[in-house]
């Protein structure tokens, strides 16, 4: 009995590539369509990633020993506010470094007492303690904050969009808007604040101009605090009685870092929307390589009648073309997951991001592509496998 | 012992009718012979080197290559048959366009399950057999017809085979290269290889020692010289 065929498994490689290295601009068309799809899911995950890596960096930076309490919605959906002594009952927790609160004035703002009252650009116009800008860790574009002498006068504060919306860009000097039917002069005017976005679209007056200028009873909506690092837990799980005693489930304390982590993970997930697009360019890449390979399979009938003389197997016929189809697929995807880090690394560094490409994403998509070429191999080297060797041969 | 016995093998093809390419065909091919096989076109030769050769299986009849009966072996058998004891040579030369002559001959033994190394160290010996150590590192593009089809012949006798079979190997060629081809055919005999080679070529089978000719799928004559 003769020894059986055998082909070395170090002889697959080569065998994979004669086909690529035969006809290499047909090999690159054919894997193009799976690059694309390589492209689309490195890219889209690399970007969801730079990103949440950015804001949490930002959000760490910030320190993440920040919360905030406020009214809870009442059963009967009306906003309560919190008891006036609150800012203080809170002030004397120990771990509690600083606090500020807010109230929200049933006031609005406008560029100029000629606007009609219903332009008000959807800006807040709020009381707010003059700690504020140092317990959120916000910075001011131009200007100064509201301090002990201002706050008692009729000066406004800006966030970022509110001045951009009221289109004032510049503080101090004589710039005025109108507030509370009269006239405020804008002291300062902030960057955006990472940490407290509602305050991006406010303005911000004292405490003591809100009773005095404004004539407001100016109840606390809004306490931001900020804790000692190591007690952040403690603090939060004792904000809510201290600041209304009488009723603690009337209050809800929240740590706006989480909730913008959070708002950063739902944001990855639109981005399955990219990924089912690039999913389709994986699945026509595949189509596209299948079909190229029974075409190859047609053109080298010749070469496979003389691999069946020479004494090869049914399966190592389809051997090399299975591994012809994913020797094709994971060039493309190589191809891609590069054209895909690239994509990612422009986007961030166009943005000041640091550029993170999570490895599993490089390790997935070029393991996708492995599998499509190894499906879409499949009906082109079946039909290899089933050729005659004498009709190959016959028709070659 | 014998390299090849054909015993009243008939090969019908598949068709409405069915064709009858070899009827009761009774064949001995001893080792060291080197045997023509003529015949006018559809004279069955081709089937019968198929045949011969594993590459198909007779309708009836038994055939026997290096001394074992192969019409029901599984394909997987017949591989391995082929692998080790044929080699073939074919009209057109099916050489790989971008391996070089060596590579190409020493893909002869791809299937033998031999380390690289050992597969062109025995391809240089073959390449030489045939005078065209000069030319190992050429591809074939860079190569005559004659040349392919020596490089094509080094390839079928790079395993040693039992039989070196041979369908039309000059039937691409100018008579002269043809003449040139049947010379390193004739040298390979002279070393001890059993060759045999269909052509419709008379001139070229006269000088092989034994011609058999087919006509109508029936062996006609049977010489030796």
């Amino acid at each position: 009995m003769s020894a059986r065929a055998r082909l070395r498994v170090a002889d697959v490689g080569p065998l994979a590539l004669l086909g690529v290295r035969g006809r290499p601009a047909r090999a690159a068309l054919s894997a193009t369509g799976v690059a694309i799809g390589v492209a689309t899911l490195v890219a889209v995950l690399g970007i969801s990633a730079s990103s949440r890596a950015q804001l949490i960096a930002q959000i760490d930076s910030l320190g993440t020993n920040l919360l905030t309490v406020s009214p809870s919605a009442a059963f009967s959906g009306q906003a309560t506010n919190l008891p006036p002594t609150a800012p203080a009952m809170v002030a004397r927790i120990g771990p509690v470094e600083s606090d500020a609160a807010t109230s929200e004035l049933p006031d609005s703002v406008y560029r100029s007492r000629d606007i009609p009252a219903v332009n008000s650009e959807a800006i807040t116009v709020e009381a707010a303690d003059t700690g504020l800008l140092r317990t959120v860790q916000g910075r001011l574009w131009a200007g100064s904050f509201l301090n002990a002498a201002t706050a008692h006068l009729p000066a406004v504060v800006l966030g970022h969009d509110a001045a951009a919306a009221l289109g004032v860009d510049r503080a101090g000097g004589r710039v005025t808007v109108w507030l509370g039917a009269r006239s405020f002069d804008v002291v300062g005017i902030l960057e955006p604040v990472t940490l407290a976005p509602e305050l991006d679209r406010a303005a911000l007056v004292g405490f003591p101009a809100a009773h005095q200028v404004l004539h407001r009873l100016a109840r606390p909506s809004e306490i931001y605090v900020r804790a000692d690092p190591s007690s952040v837990a403690a603090v939060e799980s004792v904000l809510s009685a201290t600041a209304d005693p009488a009723s603690p489930q009337n209050v809800s304390v929240a740590d706006p870092a989480d909730a913008l982590t959070a708002r950063a993970d739902a944001s990855a997930a639109f981005a399955s929307l990219y990924l089912s697009l690039g999913a389709v360019a994986l699945l026509v890449g595949g189509i596209g390589i299948a079909n190229v390979m029974v075409i190859a399979v047609l053109e080298r009938r010749g070469e496979i009648g003389l691999r069946r003389a020479m004494g090869a197997r049914r399966i190592h016929v389809g051997l090399q073309f299975v591994s012809e189809a994913t020797a094709i697929s994971l060039l493309g995807g190589i191809a891609g997951a590069v054209l895909g880090a690239l994509a990612v690394a422009v986007y961030a560094g166009l943005r000041h991001w640091s550029t993170a490409i999570p490895p599993v994403a490089l390790a997935g998509a070029v393991g996708v592509a492995l599998a499509v070429g190894a499906v879409g191999g499949l009906y082109p080297a079946w039909r290899a496998s089933r050729l005659s060797p004498a009709e190959a041969l016959r028709s070659a | 012992m014998s390299a090849l016995v054909l015993d009243a093998v008939t090969k019908e093809h598949p068709a409405a009718t069915p064709v009858r390419a070899l009827c009761d065909v009774t064949l001995r091919v001893a080792a060291g012979e080197f045997v023509a096989v003529t015949g006018a076109s559809g004279s069955g030769k081709s089937t019968l080197l198929a045949v011969a050769g594993t590459l198909e299986r007779p309708t009836s009849g038994s055939v026997q290559v290096a001394g074992t009966a192969v019409e029901s072996m599984s394909d997987a058998d017949l591989s391995a048959v082929r692998s080790n004891h044929l080699g073939f040579v074919f009209q057109q030369f099916h050489l790989l366009p971008t391996r070089s002559v060596l590579q190409n001959v020493s893909d002869g033994l791809l299937y033998r399950g031999l380390p690289a190394s050992e597969r062109l160290a025995r391809a240089a010996d073959a390449v030489a057999a045939v005078g065209l150590a000069h030319r190992r590192t050429h591809r074939p593009a860079e190569l005559s017809g004659g040349e392919c089809q020596r490089v094509a012949i080094a390839r079928a006798i790079v395993g040693r085979p039992a039989l070196l079979l041979a369908d039309e190997p000059t039937g691409n060629l100018d008579s002269a290269t043809g003449d040139e081809i049947f010379a390193v055919l004739a040298r390979l005999h002279e070393g001890g290889t059993t060759i045999l080679v269909v052509t419709h070529n008379e001139d070229l089978a006269r000088r092989v020692p034994r011609a058999v000719a087919l006509r109508d799928g029936r062996i006609e004559r049977d010489e030796r010289r």
